[in-house]
């Protein structure tokens, strides 16, 4: 995956990433239209599909609520990299599907409009502005399991069409 | 080796001898969710291809983050709440009922030694009566509802301990504020904490519940307390109610001599000023002479954090023959329908109204912006929540500040930000 940069600051609450006052629907369509809307309210008009979201330290701290990946991967963001991400949102991100990477020396180098290459299976981001890799932390391999099978949700159905011994 | 509380109830729950950095799979004693994540986590039920839930007796949804219903969206999803409670015979607790946080403890669904989760992140709360309890999201609520599991990192612990005795005007509320105010909103990311000292010791369930409440405002995964005598005095009080039938008994858990910390914190509170959120981070902390002053247009009593009978009590004390400023309005909230009728039966309902608060239905109010007092452009806003994140009252360009009940009824009556010490 392939695409422009945008970049956030440290501590990027789940009200700036959803107001409340939007959770008055499940439409992942409908919270894509207010994402970030409380942090930058023009950055739903800014964005492509396919772009990424770039935070510092403490990524989605806040409130439980599972709109806020929900409306994220609806915006058509690639993916989240973050110095470090908030307990909640780490879960959540994995269990809807989500892709998020964790990586403080990427967040920190790369810089807005930065266009950047990410490869998921393999954990690394490349900067296409100046040809510099990063590489995130790895998942453990539970986690891994959500991930590659596109959240929680289809990793269970799958489960439940391929049993495996407990 | 010796054990933390946090590791000593998921091992119980797991079957594992779990430590730190341990992944269990769990079983669950109790779940919640409310208005702002049932939706979505009874979608995800759906998708999952699910029928019935586990065990109804162990899950309850409160709505009480849009109580009553502001708009039509917001009705949609109350009714499929409804709907899906009555079909599954799970416990609803409709509008009015309360804030879900004060709600599971006083109707009597959790007890010390319990592992609970709940679809939203102030689920901590419960750390206080000495259960596990944690934040998780909607998708994860309903692998909770059908499997009655669910799987944990087993958190480090870090040990924090108050010291001394709380000086006059000085609340749970300021202790809290000036821990987070010291190691940042990151500072206990995917740990728990364990809260103690003769300053816990000394207060009242109630107050203790405020502590807990915040934990996750330093990202902890859990704010845990020991059971005294206080905490099982009031759970069983409070247990008959929620556990009818069951013959589960509370199971208090404590740590081991040899448990390992990965950190410590002592605070002296002896010498501790009353303490200020101020926009737009909880952990931007300050002591209240540094902000008092500050032209208020709105104060907030209520919520989850501070919306116990005992707060409204202090509250209600300051205000006493007082009228709040013409310059500012007073929004209370009682966090459950019981503390609103204890505060009808002593009088205290009446008094804050004489000193002109405006009351509203027991539950979340204004706290998280969906209604009950959107502030307006400029505005600076004192309330007794646990958040003061841009925007998170409905208004981006308003600015929010959180204090303990006494200095918000004491900025009430000037108007502006003040010491309740004075």
């Amino acid at each position: 995956m392939k695409g422009k940069v945008f970049k956030f600051g440290d501590n990027v609450d789940t009200d700036l990433i959803i107001p409340a006052r939007y959770l008055n629907t499940s439409d992942p369509d409908e919270l894509a239209k207010h994402c970030m809307e409380d942090a930058d309210p023009d950055w739903v008009k800014k964005k492509n599909t396919g772009d990424f979201i770039v935070g510092g330290e403490n990524f989605g701290c806040g409130s439980s609520r599972e709109h806020a990946p929900i409306a994220i991967k609806a915006a058509g963001v690639s993916a989240v990299i973050a110095k470090s991400f908030a307990r909640i949102f780490y879960r959540n991100a994995i269990n809807i599907g989500l892709p998020i990477l964790e990586s403080p020396e990427a967040a920190e180098e790369i810089k807005e409009n930065d266009e950047i290459e990410v490869n998921l299976k393999k954990g690394e981001i490349k900067n296409l502005s100046n040809g510099k890799t990063y590489k995130s932390y790895p998942f453990p391999e539970f986690m891994q399991n959500i991930i590659d099978s596109g959240g929680l949700i289809n990793y269970l159905r799958q489960k439940q069409h391929n049993p495996q011994p407990q | 080796m010796g054990k933390t509380i946090a590791e000593k109830i998921l091992s119980n729950h797991s079957g594992k001898d779990a430590h730190a950095g341990d992944i269990v799979i769990a079983n669950l004693d109790f779940m919640i969710g409310q208005d702002g994540t049932s939706g979505v986590a009874i979608d995800s039920f759906k998708k999952m291809s699910a029928k019935k839930v586990f065990d109804p007796s162990k899950i309850a949804i409160i709505i009480d983050h849009s109580s009553p219903s502001p708009n039509e969206g917001v009705s949609a999803i109350h009714k499929k709440i409804r709907e899906f409670s009555k079909e599954q015979g799970i416990k609803l607790y409709d509008i009015g009922c309360g804030v879900c946080h004060q709600i599971t403890p006083e109707q009597g669904h959790v007890a010390p030694g319990d592992l609970v989760i709940g679809a939203d992140s102030h689920t901590c709360t419960y750390g206080a009566i000495n259960v596990f309890s944690t934040g998780i999201g909607s998708t994860d609520l309903a692998a909770g509802m059908i499997s009655g599991k669910l799987w944990f990192k087993v958190p480090e612990t870090i040990k924090v301990i108050f010291n001394g005795k709380l000086p006059k005007g000085v609340y749970s509320k300021d202790l809290i504020l000036n821990l987070i105010g010291k190691i940042g909103s990151d500072g206990a990311t995917y740990a728990a904490l364990e809260i103690g000292g003769q300053a816990i010791d000394d207060m009242s369930v109630d107050a203790r519940f405020t502590l807990s409440n915040m934990a996750i405002e330093c990202g902890a995964k859990a704010g845990l307390m020991n059971a005294d005598k206080k905490v099982t005095d009031w759970v069983n009080k409070h247990l008959p109610a929620g556990r009818q039938g069951s013959k589960k008994k509370p199971n208090p858990i404590s740590a081991d001599k040899d448990a390992i910390y990965i950190k410590t914190i002592e605070i002296d509170v002896s010498a501790m000023e009353p303490q200020i959120a101020k926009p737009h981070t909880v952990d931007n902390v300050c002591n209240v002479s540094e902000v008092a002053g500050t032209p208020i247009q709105q104060g907030y009593i209520g919520t989850c954090t501070n919306g116990r009978l005992e707060d409204f009590e202090i509250a209600a004390k300051i205000l006493k023959g007082k009228k709040i400023s013409k310059d500012c309005r007073l929004i209370i909230a009682p966090a459950s329908k019981e503390i609103m009728l204890e505060m009808i039966k002593t009088g205290i309902y009446q008094s804050l109204i004489e000193s002109g608060a405006v009351a509203v239905t027991p539950g979340c109010g204004p706290c998280v912006g969906t209604h009950n007092g959107v502030p307006s452009d400029g505005e600076n806003i004192i309330s007794t929540a646990n958040r003061n994140f841009l925007g998170r009252m409905g208004n981006r360009n308003s600015f929010i500040y959180l204090a303990s009940p006494a200095t918000v009824a004491a900025s009430m009556i000037e108007g502006k930000i003040a010491d309740p010490r004075e």
